[in-house]
């Protein structure tokens, strides 16, 4: 049994592959291996014998096949050091597949706007862009001739159909078949016949009201003055000015404290520290009449701002323009976000 | 508005330095557009005469002045003016002095000749912008006297830009109103007397349009020096207002429009045949104005007439034919109150926009003019001479604006506001604002006065109170509000899902003008109507978009040309188009995707994007909805695309959209050098989400059987899914893994393979049942499309 056992020691040295080392364990261990073929010729010794040559087999066997057990594990840890060496990759290279798109900064003020909104239970609303002079103009008491139409630089289909100017004729339709108390955001395309520099045809704007039983200036500036040190995310100065809107009374301008230079005064403040980035006011009581809600009942305030303003002051973005060039270079800024 | 601080602070001077008021009025609701100094940084100029001239001996243009400057001897100066003259009084920069841009005036020789200073012009002085010879002061200009001090020029120009209700302040007057209100002080008003009658001339005065034209004032002035210059006091605080010097008549009424804020006329009674009638224009009449340009009259238009033809635009401009000028020697001055109503728009229409007209659409003071008359009466006279008519006045009292009482309760002032101010302080308030208080309980009757336009109702009173109270002392409250939530629908997809989808599939957001260039336009869908704009702002910008891809296209062209050889770009937004005459308005998104399949990336084959990379977006943005399987992609014929490689999609029967490549014509036409696919889908459509509904899962093994087909080449993939899918309740998807031609199939001809899985809910599926099944398939595709089984 001992030459056996050297015998097949030696033979399991010299084993260099998993393959071969199972070809072995049949030879040794197999249904007609070498061992089993021992076993089986035990039978043939007297009985007295049978136990202490058995042992001897099961001895030499045992050893065998842990040393067959060991190999095996060498062999596998091998052949895992081979295969991850020669999987190995260069992890800098880049990534296959798609490559990210972005949406428009435009895109991304709007839902910035909203989320804000909405998380105190504004609800979003859009409207026709081609819309009629009653509700761009005089639903907002805005009639014809009144010196405030010569403001908005309207284009014209005819004498009734225009583009909007503001997002404010949503205020209108909204009012018309809703019911207060309201709390509305309904952004969108507005339209000027202007291009120079600092103005594009097209832009975009934020409408937003709220009408309940007793809204208050106050609250108009309270939530003003909230979104905007929210938007820009920085405690900035915020400051209310009277202006004239027909549709809202009192109106206010708000201005911000100059995010370019922090009030210091630059060339995008025109010196003066201050911004103007939104008009606002309490809902006109013609206005309610209007749409028929009574202005003894509800009250309520509305606010508009230029979405491209607040974007070019949150990105940086110097050139209106830009906006609606969509030159991928330029566009390609605001995937990150 | 603009106007000279130093004139405002004669009507009232609080003590505030210029940028505190400037801050006081922006924040009042009079915002500061900018302040201009009235005269560059300048020092050591005095008035200087010029005493004696010689011609400079060494210089042709030169020549040497002596000139009074205050001292004991003349100073010897060089000046190379051509204006120059004896007796001529002009600022004298001495030695010492500085000039505007830091020049420092020292004693020089000029070809010789030592100067001891310079003679100067506005222009060197920072007063005007063109140069026009030595600047001629006044005789009476105190030889010696610091200019400065003699113009008062350390003075501002401040620019108000007002906003439409604010008429009241379109005058120094009415700016010096408010300042007092701010700062709690009295303002001065310019007092006027009634000038003595010096002749009994008049001219008559009939208005036919009384509701349009209330009150009508006139006067005769005759005799009018006709050499009479305006004094240099004028034209300084016109210069300051933004105004020309237009001779002493135009330039008086040019002044007490800014002083009072009421717009006159003065014609010269010399053109003017037999009475002034204040009437409607006749359709067809023309008139030539006082700017050259000449307009057709309308009925509705309000004019000054005589009783041969119109004179004056009422309001808005004078005519040309009845204009003062140096020959004129009398003068008709009017001076009338116009309604709002009458004059609004009317300016615009005709393209002008003038101070008057300016200021009667938004409401001049209707018991201003008898005042302002006299006032200009007196200026003119005082400048002029000449005998004074009496004042021809034609009134209307019923037409006349009324300033109605209004009541105004403390629970309005505090609802509205958010803030409670005491009573006593509210009633000093409203009482500094000019109106006529009376005390009710809890609230106060009261009048606005005239020059207020915009005081008409409690608002208007409740926004006086805060602005003059101050917004930012106003607190900030946030809104307690009612709770409640909002509905929110399952079935509606965001279509910021589907935008977040084709962003994360590598496509950009692009926001396209919604008008665009009718030729383009024309190209793409030709088969739609367009709306046209009446006033475009380019030709390239003329009607509205019918669909998104003019857009898209012109911007993936504008980047082909900035070096970008890959574009995916998406749009969401509305289309335009009339239907029947009627203007409809969708929402739509659409796509367009150029260049390679994939961005450049190593160890990939690069290939140009198809038709298929487009579809599985597609794919993807309908998986969002639920309509994938509900969504055919049906050959369609669309002019702008491609006939063989195109998709209209067809959703419950109705068109969802179209897929496609772009028709290589209009791709040439355009000027791509690529293939260009584009999708559009219809908004609406896309975004009612199915809500799901749940099915038993069955408990059986499913089975696939794979079978390829030889079918003619038009047989479409859906056609053949769609038969079998249909055919035993057991299949339960039927899926296309591969498509082939070539060798071994007949041209004409394509083999499709097809996987059909396969699953009962009773029963394990036996091969005798599946193989009945398969049979049943082929047996249909051979009737239905002639389909062979693929040996």
């Amino acid at each position: 049994m001992d030459d056996i056992l050297q015998q097949s020691l030696q033979q399991l040295t010299e084993i260099q592959s998993l393959a071969e080392l199972d070809l072995l364990r049949v030879h040794y261990l197999g249904k007609k291996g070498v061992f089993t073929e021992r076993m089986k010729e035990l039978g043939k010794l007297p009985p007295e014998q049978r136990r202490e040559a058995g042992q001897a087999v099961n001895l030499v066997r045992d050893n065998f096949q842990a040393a067959l057990e060991e190999k095996k594990l060498e062999l596998e840890s091998k052949a895992l050091d081979a295969r991850l060496a020669s999987e190995a990759i260069d992890v800098s290279l880049p990534g296959r597949g798609y490559g990210g798109g972005g949406l428009h900064p435009v895109t991304l003020t709007l839902r910035r706007i909203a989320r804000l909104f909405e998380n105190v239970g504004f609800v979003v609303v859009e409207g026709p862009e081609i819309e009629d002079d009653y509700h761009n103009f005089e639903a907002l008491n805005i009639p014809a001739s009144h010196p405030a139409r010569a403001m908005h630089d309207t284009f014209y289909f005819d004498e009734h159909t225009l583009l909007r100017t503001h997002t404010s004729p949503v205020q209108v339709r909204v009012m018309e078949t809703g019911k207060p108390p309201l709390r509305i955001i309904a952004p969108g395309r507005v339209y000027r016949c202007d291009s120079d520099l600092t103005h594009t045809p097209m832009f975009h704007q934020v409408e937003g009201f709220l009408v309940d039983e007793s809204v208050s200036f106050a609250d108009l500036k309270g939530i003003l003055y909230e979104f905007l040190r929210l938007f820009f995310e920085k405690d900035i100065q915020v400051r209310f000015r009277p202006s004239y809107f027909p549709f809202t009374e009192p109106s206010a301008e708000v201005d911000i404290e100059c995010v370019i230079c922090g009030g210091l005064g630059c060339r995008v403040c025109k010196q003066s520290g201050w911004l103007e980035v939104m008009g606002c006011g309490m809902i006109h009581p013609q206005v309610f009449e209007y749409v028929g809600i009574d202005p003894e009942s509800w009250s309520g305030f509305a606010f508009g701002m230029g979405v491209e303003r607040l974007a070019m002051l949150r990105y940086g973005i110097n050139d209106l323009r830009m906006f609606f060039e969509n030159d991928l270079r330029f566009l390609h800024q605001f995937r990150a976000s | 508005m603009r106007f000279s601080e130093a004139w405002l602070r004669e009507y009232v001077n609080p003590p505030l330095s210029t940028d505190q008021l400037v801050a006081q009025l922006t924040m009042a609701g009079l915002e500061v557009d900018g302040v201009e100094p009235a005269a560059g940084e300048f020092s050591g100029v005095v008035v200087g005469e010029v005493l004696a001239l010689s011609p400079h001996p060494q210089a042709y243009r030169l020549r040497v002045c002596q000139v009074a400057a205050g001292g004991s001897d003349p100073l010897t100066i060089v000046c190379g003016a051509p204006n120059v003259a004896v007796g001529m009084k002009a600022p004298l920069a001495i030695e010492g002095g500085i000039l505007p841009g830091g020049m420092k005036i020292t004693r020089s020789a000029l070809r010789g000749i030592e100067s001891f200073g310079m003679l100067c012009s506005a222009k060197e002085l920072g007063l005007e912008e063109n140069q026009g010879g030595l600047m001629a002061l006044p005789e009476d200009a105190p030889v010696g006297a610091d200019f400065r001090e003699y113009l008062q020029l350390n003075d501002v120009s401040i620019e108000v830009d007002l906003t439409p209700n604010r008429a009241d302040c379109l005058s120094v007057e009415g700016i010096a109103r408010e300042v007092a209100l701010l700062n709690g002080i009295d303002a001065n008003s310019q007092v006027v007397t009634d000038n003595p009658v010096t002749c009994n001339d008049i001219f008559p005065v009939i208005v036919d349009a009384p509701e349009d034209c209330p009150r009508y004032l006139g006067r005769l002035i005759r005799n009018v020096d006709r050499s009479a210059k305006t004094p240099l006091w004028m034209i300084e605080r016109l210069r300051r207002s933004g105004l020309r010097s237009l001779g002493p008549l135009v330039d008086v009424t040019n002044y007490v429009l800014l002083e009072l804020g009421q717009p006159l006329h003065a014609f010269d009674a010399a053109k003017l045949q037999a009475g002034i009638r204040v009437r409607h224009g006749v359709a067809g009449e023309r008139l030539k104005l006082l700017n050259g340009q000449e307009i057709t009259l309308s009925d509705d238009v309000l004019v000054i007439a005589d009783e041969k033809c119109p004179l004056a635009l009422a309001g808005v401009m004078g005519g040309a034919e009845s204009a003062v000028d140096d020959a004129t020697t009398d003068i008709f001055l009017e001076c009338a109150f116009f309604a709002p109503t009458a004059i609004m728009g009317k300016a615009r229409r005709y393209g002008l926009s003038t101070d008057s007209s300016h200021r009667f659409e938004r409401g001049v003071d209707p018991q201003l003019q008898h005042r302002a008359i006299e006032r200009a009466t007196q200026l003119i006279t005082e400048i002029t001479g000449g005998l004074v008519g009496p004042i021809v006045e034609a009134v209307a009292e019923a037409h006349l604006p009324t300033r109605n009482p209004i009541v105004l309760r403390e629970s309005r002032v505090e609802k509205l506001l958010g803030l409670s101010i005491p009573r006593d302080q509210l009633t000093s308030l409203l009482t500094r604002l000019g109106l006529e208080v009376e005390l009710l309980p809890e609230a106060w009757r009261v009048t606005p006065p005239g020059f207020r336009f915009d005081i008409a109702i409690e608002s208007d009173l409740i926004e006086e109170i805060g602005r003059v109270y101050g917004y930012n002392n106003i607190p900030k409250r946030n809104p307690a509000t009612h709770m409640e939530l909002q509905p929110v629908s399952e079935a509606a997809l965001d279509i910021e899902r589907v935008k977040d989808l084709l962003v994360d599939r590598g496509y950009q957001e692009a926001i396209t003008y919604s008008f665009v260039e009718p030729g383009m336009l024309a190209k793409i869908e030709p088969e739609l109507e367009s709306i046209a704009l009446k006033n475009p702002i380019s030709s390239d910008m003329a009607v509205m978009r019918t669909g998104l891809w003019c857009g898209l296209l012109d911007a993936a062209l504008k980047n082909l040309n900035r070096q970008q050889s890959r574009v995916r770009l998406f749009e969401a937004g509305l289309r335009f188009t009339r239907v029947e005459g009627k203007i409809i308005q969708q929402k739509s998104l659409a796509g367009l995707a150029l260049g390679s399949a994939h961005e450049e990336q190593w160890g990939e084959k690069s290939r140009g994007i198809d038709f298929f990379d487009v579809k599985s977006d597609l794919e993807a943005i309908l998986r969002l909805a639920s309509h994938e399987m509900k969504v055919s992609f049906v050959n369609g014929k669309h002019p702008a695309l491609h006939p063989g490689q195109s998709a209209e999609l067809i959703l419950d029967g109705e068109r969802l959209g179209w897929l496609g490549m772009l028709h290589p014509k209009v791709e040439k036409e355009l000027g791509f050098e690529t293939r260009v696919f584009l999708f559009e889908l219809d908004q609406d459509k896309l975004l009612k989400r199915t809500i799901p509904v749940f099915k038993s899962l069955s408990k059986f093994p499913q089975v696939r059987r794979d079978i390829a087909i030889i079918v003619e080449e038009p047989v479409t993939a859906m056609s053949l899914t769609q038969c079998i899918e249909t055919l035993s309740p057991l299949i339960r998807q039927v899926r296309v893994f591969d498509v082939y031609q070539g060798t071994g199939i007949e041209t004409g001809k394509k083999s499709v393979a097809l996987g059909l899985i396969l699953q009962d809910h009773e029963e394990t599926l036996i091969d005798v049942k599946v193989d009945g099944v398969i049979a049943e398939v082929l047996a249909r595709l051979a009737q239905d499309f002639n389909a062979k089984l693929r040996e």
